[in-house]
């Protein structure tokens, strides 16, 4: 007997010791606070090194820049309090509030950001920032920030165009005039970094280590688990912050997102850093009205034709294909998302002159469908190429929500209207980016998200040097266009040589299949007040409050 | 005895060194790099992270590399998760994995051999066919239907659980369901075959004929020979509960390591990988060595010496 009697004591003692490491209950169901769902655990929390949604939309909540956006869009002062522009626009110097604290006490000054800014161009930064370039505008940045193979290497950091002239100055010079720098101003590779992360290389990587200067402070990183934020008691605007916590998750399935959101464990579901189930939208767009949103987001999806390999060398052929889509149809009963039919590259939410670019420039004008023109224009392709019918092609796209069935639904398309029969192969992700770079498809998926509130953000993809032109396509004009428009500081001549480009690129030669415009389709609960989804689809929740 | 030992742990060394080699060099053979994305890194960026983490280098170099390493138990830092390494990453979310897989396994023999004595006791009644209908059920229902189920049920019907998350005892109950129905249907069978093949042997019997009461019977004598199988099944059960319950953790939120396999294979985070994967394969032998041992302790008969003559 007592043998058993040391074994259930043993027992008891087992799970209760599993037990005590659950963990306490902290109750998200709290006044004034904002749950939401990260996906995964973000790579980093470094400015410098950050380069996804996940890891931007906490670093959102956490830092401040010189410049932030309004609810429209419109940049207003952050950190800077007001800005001069020389009259060529190539010296931008930036006037800091004097009240501006990191969540240390210390004051925020100009050398925070010289020192940020240099730290992300510093060619022996170890791993290196793979958003420097966001940072190449500034004058003689990127022959600092390139040392290996480069004959215009600069090696002294005084060079580089970012200067602290005194504490709360910062003066900044320019490569070209860049009528969008003060947009870049707000954007997460430019905030400042507190001069404490010289001493600690993993500064970024435990909550504990990090001193930020944004609206609210980190206090929980349970690695791949959750993330807490609390308001930053130095911020200098700290009254308008009504948030009393940030709770993130990284709940990686998507139904689960939804279960959590519907039974009141998360306050926000869906894009940028979740997602709603594509079969699921249709159905919380009825139910849930007041919480359902589809906003346009500056991202366009499109095919690329591999311009360099028959039949797609030819303009006729790739025509044909762009011209037999339904769109419409595509939008309404495939990916149902609210998303918009693309006849253009640069989608609607990317700012123009005056109003949105594509509001100036429409994109009807680039491509309008039409079956029989389209089967005229395939007969007149296959005659230029000397083919008596269309050979065999492959459309290549990858694993992943919702690919597979555009793919279906346009082949079925090309079936129809074209009569010709198009293979669908789906790949693993870094399988098919792979391909895709080295141009080993016929047509492949693609999509292309703003990085800047500007076209060129799009049209500079494509010229003969671009890192991400994969679809081989080379023409001197266009290239010529893109660096007169680099170069002009006139906003008026700057818009009308990217739509000539644009139009080089689809109406001419149809190098890209422009399919829809993305929304970002994501639900907010009814009592949650001031969240902003920006052009780009990320989101501020900095201004937000519970009612 | 020692020299059975010493055999055991060249014979796990050997493994380990072949798993190793084996996916070191496959996971290499696989297109992509860590540093590939849909906006593609600048060249000269990309060429200077390559040789920050050594991936500039020759395969063998690297391999080479990676094996001395290994050998000091230095399995680096992951390339996606900047400054984190791959020790603390399987430290952390291992934790979870391994609260929730003790506490499934538990409430599965607990419950399985319960079931099993109660078939067995009540053989070819009511109640018998009641836990084998249980049994097959949980036997051909896939964990993932039964945790979706539950999830569905208990935390958006009936709202007495969160859905998702683990942040207070209440929160194990339902991935522990679903992790255990399966395991809980095979040990009840075969508690409840073994019982009743035990039950007619001559000693129970001889038992029953001293008029020692059923309960003394069953729990004292038939028991320990009956639990047999279920301790072999115990081993591989251990290692797959642990290690196999991916998708129960996706579905239930839970920051278990198979999220992070699963991922790092995705994201090319070749340290996360290989570590990873030894880690799996270490606990995966410990849990044939430990059947081993228990087995012996359980049933005299079988002798480490006697195994390995067999074998």
């Amino acid at each position: 007997m007592r043998k058993s009697w040391f074994l259930t004591l043993a027992m008891l003692l087992v799970i209760g010791t599993v037990l005590a490491g659950c963990g306490s209950n902290n109750s998200s169901s709290g006044n004034q606070v904002f749950n939401m769902n990260l996906s995964s655990e973000p790579p980093t929390l470094d400015p410098a090194l950050a380069q996804d949604s996940v890891s931007f939309t906490v670093l959102t909540g956490l830092y401040e820049g010189l410049t932030r956006k309004d609810s429209t869009g419109k940049v207003i002062p952050g950190v800077a309090e007001t800005w001069d522009i020389s009259d060529d626009q190539k010296t931008y110097t930036f006037h800091l509030r004097k009240d501006a604290k990191w969540s240390n006490g210390d004051p925020v000054t100009a050398h925070d950001f010289e020192y940020a800014w240099k730290r992300v161009l510093d060619p022996n930064q170890n791993p290196a920032s793979p958003y420097a370039y966001q940072l190449y505008y500034v004058k003689n940045a990127q022959n600092y920030n390139i040392a290996a193979d480069n004959p215009n290497h600069i090696t002294d950091p005084e060079q580089v165009g970012v200067k602290a002239t005194d504490d709360y100055t910062l003066v900044v010079q320019l490569e070209n005039p860049t009528p969008y720098f003060l947009s870049i101003t707000s954007f997460w590779t430019t905030y400042p970094v507190h001069s404490s992360a010289k001493d600690n290389a993993a500064w970024a990587a435990e909550a504990n280590t990090m001193i930020t200067n944004g609206p609210f402070k980190i206090t929980t990183w349970k690695h791949g688990n959750e993330i807490d934020l609390v308001p930053n008691e130095n911020y200098y605007a700290k009254d308008e912050i009504k948030l009393s916590k940030v709770h993130f998750v990284m709940v990686s399935n998507s139904s689960t997102e939804l279960q959590m959101y519907k039974t009141g464990q998360l306050s926000y579901s869906g894009a940028p850093t979740g997602e709603i189930p594509t079969e699921q939208i249709a159905t919380l767009k009825g139910s849930n009205p007041d919480e359902f949103n589809n906003q346009a987001t500056a991202s366009t999806y499109y095919y690329n034709f591999n311009t360099t390999k028959a039949p797609f060398d030819n303009a006729n052929i790739r025509k044909a294909f762009a011209m037999a889509i339904d769109r419409t149809q595509l939008v309404e009963k495939v990916t149902k998302g609210g998303q918009q039919p693309a006849f253009g590259f640069v989608p609607p939410s990317i700012t123009g002159e005056n109003k949105s670019f594509r509001e100036e420039y429409p994109d009807i004008d680039l491509l309008k469908p039409d079956v029989a023109q389209a089967k005229a224009l395939l007969e007149q392709g296959l005659k230029e190429k000397g083919l008596s019918s269309m050979p065999t092609v492959t459309l290549t796209v990858n694993e992943g929500t919702g690919h597979k069935q555009v793919a279906e639904a346009i082949v079925d398309m090309w079936r129809k209207n074209l009569g010709v029969e198009v293979k669908i192969e789906t790949q693993e992700w870094k399988v098919f980016l792979k391909n895709r770079q080295s141009l080993n498809y016929d047509i492949a998926r693609a999509g292309w998200s703003a990085d800047y509130n500007d076209p060129m953000t799009f049209i500079d993809m494509f010229t003969s040097t671009g890192g991400n032109n994969d679809i081989g396509f080379k023409n001197a004009q266009y290239d010529e266009l893109v660096k007169k428009a680099y170069a002009s500081s006139d906003q008026h001549e700057r818009m009308q040589l990217m739509s000539q480009a644009e139009n080089i690129l689809v109406k001419d030669n149809m190098a890209i299949l422009p399919l829809y415009y993305y929304t970002g389709v994501h639900m907010v609960k009814k009592n949650v007040k001031g969240i902003v989804m920006d052009y780009q689809g990320m989101i501020d929740y900095t201004r937000a409050s519970v009612e | 005895m020692v020299r059975y030992w010493i055999g055991k742990l060249f014979s796990v060394l050997v493994s380990l060194f072949i798993l190793a080699t084996a996916t070191f060099f496959l996971m290499k053979a696989i297109p992509g790099d860590p540093f590939t994305a849909e906006k593609a890194v600048p060249p000269e960026i990309k060429a200077k992270l390559m040789s920050f983490y050594g991936l500039d280098k020759p395969l063998w170099d690297q391999y080479v590399t990676y094996l001395k390493n290994l050998v000091h138990f230095d399995l680096g830092m992951s390339m996606k998760s900047q400054y984190q390494t791959v020790s603390s990453i399987i430290a952390d979310s291992f934790g979870y994995s391994l609260r929730l897989g003790i506490l499934s396994i538990i409430v599965s023999v607990v419950v399985g051999v319960g079931l099993g004595i109660l078939a067995a006791m009540y053989h070819r009644k009511l109640l018998d066919s009641a836990a084998m209908i249980l049994a097959v059920l949980g036997v051909s229902v896939p964990n993932f239907v039964v945790a979706s189920l539950l999830q569905y049920v208990f935390g958006v019907k009936l709202n007495w659980f969160h859905v998702a998350g683990l942040n207070g005892p209440l929160d194990y109950v339902l991935p522990i369901i679903a992790l255990a129905s399966l395991p809980i249907a095979y040990i009840a069978r075969l508690t409840r075959s073994t019982m009743l093949e035990v039950l007619s042997a001559e000693y129970i019997k001889t038992a029953k004929a001293k008029g020692i009461r059923k309960r003394v019977i069953i729990f004292k004598h038939a028991l320990r020979n009956g639990i047999l199988p279920v301790v072999t099944y115990l081993g591989p059960m251990t290692a797959n509960v642990v290690t196999g319950s991916v998708v129960v953790e996706q579905i239930f939120g839970i920051p278990g390591l198979g999220q992070y396999f699963v991922g790092s294979v995705s994201n090319r985070d070749y340290t996360l990988i290989m570590g990873i994967t030894l880690f799996y394969a270490v606990i995966l032998m410990v849990a044939r060595l430990l059947t081993d041992i228990v087995y012996g302790l359980v049933d005299p008969r079988i002798g480490l010496r006697s195994r390995k003559g067999a074998a």
